[in-house]
């Protein structure tokens, strides 16, 4: 018996060990975040100061009427929080967002805290009403936090909740995201006109809308010069796994592709597509560095200039639930530089036609455009709305594949 | 080049890392100690080969850290359950959240940064032309051409050498082993670190060879995968090798079964190989029902010399 107790108190000695090392690496990270944002607090309006947020009754200093959609008063200095679904190196979704964090915090010289590597789950819920009690504005940066978010909205009426890529808002939670399927159709132009099977291939990773019309986009901007062209899509049901987006990106290779587009967070299959002597793009932010010569191009996000917007809103108490979406005109959505393979008269071509989108006067969804199946799915003459590009379910002629229901 | 050649060449490739971890998994075990840190241990592994890379330029020098960092955990391992007799499911747990932590906490300098080079490649010129081996075998990179001939001097160490057979000993019935004169506990220190070498070798195969750029959890639980493939394989390096790449082959089929254009919804293919993994589970426990299964008969228990069972 006595050998027993031994052998688990070493064990548990042990692992008390690794979890104090382990919460000393997270403590050191949140110290440098939180501290000055603490600090922040202090100096702040009394609306700011001890725990009055968590309870609105109590609170009679607090900023007046939560429950307009528009805040009235300001906050000095709010205290703002982000969700991320990643960490910051995963070198796409979440690099974008802290990039435009930090260029928040350079451009109104506040802290903001961020919360990394949050599951879309109930994890999510309960990390969002922690930041809550201590925060007054808080965006939440991928799509399956949106109930979460909502709920959490609900329950605290004085904070601000900001969504990216959801369609859920209420009077303290506003969405936003930006016309990416724009950026596709540049990326797809290129592709169009690199492609020299006219075989072209997609990574794609969930069967939602936003991967729809942005292969959706993608393929009707390689028809627009390439009539031939034909995408293969695969889907991997996940953002981020390198080995099986490789996989995916090496069974299209393997079916004949010589362009690939990879709408996941990690470069694998740009990476893939380089050892095979294809070219490739991957999503959300420049990805020229993992392979320079293989590089096309793809979308990316700029979330810098609406992070200021919305949190200089809110200290101007002028804060509202809009849903928000950008495009090239304001900068959010924007493409990569083109890759140092493609010659200047393709790179012409793709910046002639993104001057059109500066301009706000092309609509990529205007008809006639075909469905698989060869139906008319958007008759001449006839444009999409943005909201039904938001909520597109079928692929367009030229596509190859199917959507999963 | 045929769909079969396609898909055994993608198996080969992310079965690679997977192999590994298991051969070094079946090392430890066969002495009788628990592996479960493979995740953390893999993951710790990529981080140390892509920071060594990165700042020393030197692919030798990035393994010999992964070394030197696999010796250091598998030194604790051993520590914790020959010398302490701890709990070895809890000592392998520990170590998998430890090494998923650190190497995240690690890697923060290094993630997004391609590593500067490859693993350099084997060129057979003669197999060119070759229909299926010259495609196959032709440009394999050295690390996959190491693994094949472990398989083979790790299969001939335990099956027919003497050392093998104190192996077998130690993991069986260490009481006996150590009445014959062999020394248990020196050993099972020398296997826990040889094997977790060879797992922490198998998460720079995955990071050098596989994915070229740290990312953080970017083994998404193929260590855990390794862990089965051990009791898949029952402890044989020989049936190790086939179920790897049999995993591998699984990673790449069901794209291809969607780039056939089936109606098959993707999600129902992301399941293959776990449903194929419990159907082959249950018709190599019925056709050896009546034998042994192969597990080291002391797996998991502590050796204390004076005790009797």
């Amino acid at each position: 018996m006595k050998k027993i107790n031994r052998t688990w108190s070493a064990s548990l000695v042990f692992v008390v060990m690794m979890a104090l090392v382990l919460s000393g690496c997270g403590k050191a990270n949140n110290n440098g975040n939180a501290g000055p944002s603490a600090s922040s607090a202090g100096s702040a309006s009394p609306s700011a100061s001890g725990s009055a947020s968590a309870s609105p009754s109590a609170s009679g200093s607090a900023s007046a009427s939560p429950s307009a959609s528009s805040s009235g008063e300001g906050i000095a200095n709010p205290r703002v929080a982000f969700v991320y679904i990643g960490p910051p190196g995963d070198g796409g979704w979440t690099y974008q967002h802290d990039l435009g964090v930090k260029y928040m915090e350079k451009e109104l010289g506040i802290k903001a805290d961020t919360v990394e590597n949050v599951p879309e789950s109930a994890d999510a819920e309960r990390i969002i009403t922690e930041l809550a009690q201590n925060h007054d504005i808080i965006f939440t940066t991928s799509f399956g936090y949106m109930d979460y978010t909502l709920n959490v909205a609900k329950k605290f009426p004085k904070v601000k909740f900001e969504h990216a890529g959801g369609y859920k808002t209420s009077d303290n939670m506003a969405t936003y995201f930006g016309k990416n399927w724009e950026a596709s159709y540049l990326s797809g132009m290129a592709a169009g006109k690199m492609t020299k099977k006219n075989h072209l291939g997609y990574v794609a990773a969930f069967p939602i809308p936003e991967l729809i019309y942005n292969i959706n986009a993608f393929t009707l901007g390689a028809q627009s010069v390439n009539k031939e062209v034909k995408v293969d899509v695969v889907w991997t049901n996940t953002w981020f796994d390198p080995t099986t987006e490789r996989n995916a990106a090496v069974s299209l290779l393997d079916k004949g592709a010589d362009v690939l587009m990879a709408y996941q967070d990690s470069p694998a299959s740009l990476q893939a597509a380089a050892e095979k002597g294809a070219m490739a793009g991957g999503n959300d932010s420049d990805m020229t560095r993992y392979a320079p010569a293989a590089y096309l191009t793809n979308p990316i996000w700029n979330w810098g200039p609406y992070y200021v917007q919305k949190v200089k809103a809110l200290m101007d108490g002028t804060w509202t639930n809009a849903q928000y979406l950008g495009s090239f005109v304001d900068g959010m959505v924007d493409i990569a530089p083109i890759g140092e393979s493609v010659p200047d008269d393709v790179k012409k071509l793709v910046e002639d036609q993104k001057a059109k989108f500066l301009a706000g006067e092309d609509n990529i969804y205007s008809g006639p455009i075909l469905d698989q199946g060869g139906a008319e799915k958007i008759p001449s003459g006839k444009s999409l709305t943005d909201a039904e590009i938001l909520e597109m379910n079928w692929f367009v002629q030229g596509v190859v594949g199917t959507i999963p229901q | 080049m045929d769909t079969f050649t396609q898909i055994v060449i993608a198996a080969i490739s992310s079965g690679t890392p997977l192999l590994f971890a298991a051969l070094g998994g079946i090392l430890i075990e066969r002495s009788g100690i628990i592996q479960l840190g493979a995740e953390g241990i893999m993951l710790l592994g990529a981080v140390i080969s892509c920071m060594t890379f990165i700042q020393t330029g030197s692919l030798p020098l990035a393994l010999l850290a992964v070394a030197g960092i696999s010796i250091a955990l598998g030194l604790v391992h051993a520590f914790m359950t020959v010398t302490l007799r701890a709990n070895q499911t809890v000592s392998g747990l520990a170590m998998t959240l430890f090494g998923t932590g650190l190497s995240a906490y690690l890697g923060k300098s290094v993630a997004g940064t391609p590593v500067p080079g490859s693993v350099p490649k084997l060129d057979l010129d003669f197999l060119d032309g070759v229909p299926f081996l010259g495609d196959v075998f032709g440009h394999l990179n050295v690390l996959t051409w190491f693994s094949f001939a472990l398989v083979v001097v790790l299969h001939l160490f335990i099956h027919r050498t003497s050392w093998g057979l104190h192996l077998r000993a130690i993991g069986d019935n260490p009481a006996t082993a150590d009445v014959m004169g062999i020394r248990v506990q020196t050993f099972r220190y020398g296997y826990v670190i040889a094997g977790t070498i060879l797992i922490g070798l198998a998460g720079a195969d995955m990071l050098l060879a596989y994915s070229p750029t740290w990312t953080e959890g970017m083994t998404a639980g193929r260590g855990w995968i390794a862990v089965a493939l051990i009791i898949f394989a029952r402890w044989n390096p020989i049936r190790a090798l086939l179920c790897a790449y049999f995993f591998g082959a699984m990673d790449t089929i069901g794209f291809k079964i969607q780039l056939i254009g089936s109606e098959i919804p993707s999600y129902f293919l992301k399941m293959i190989p776990y449903i194929v993994t419990i159907l082959v589970l249950m018709y190599l426990g019925w056709r050896s029902r009546n034998k042994l299964s192969g597990t080291p008969q002391s797996l998991g228990l502590p050796y204390i010399r004076e005790q009797r069972f």
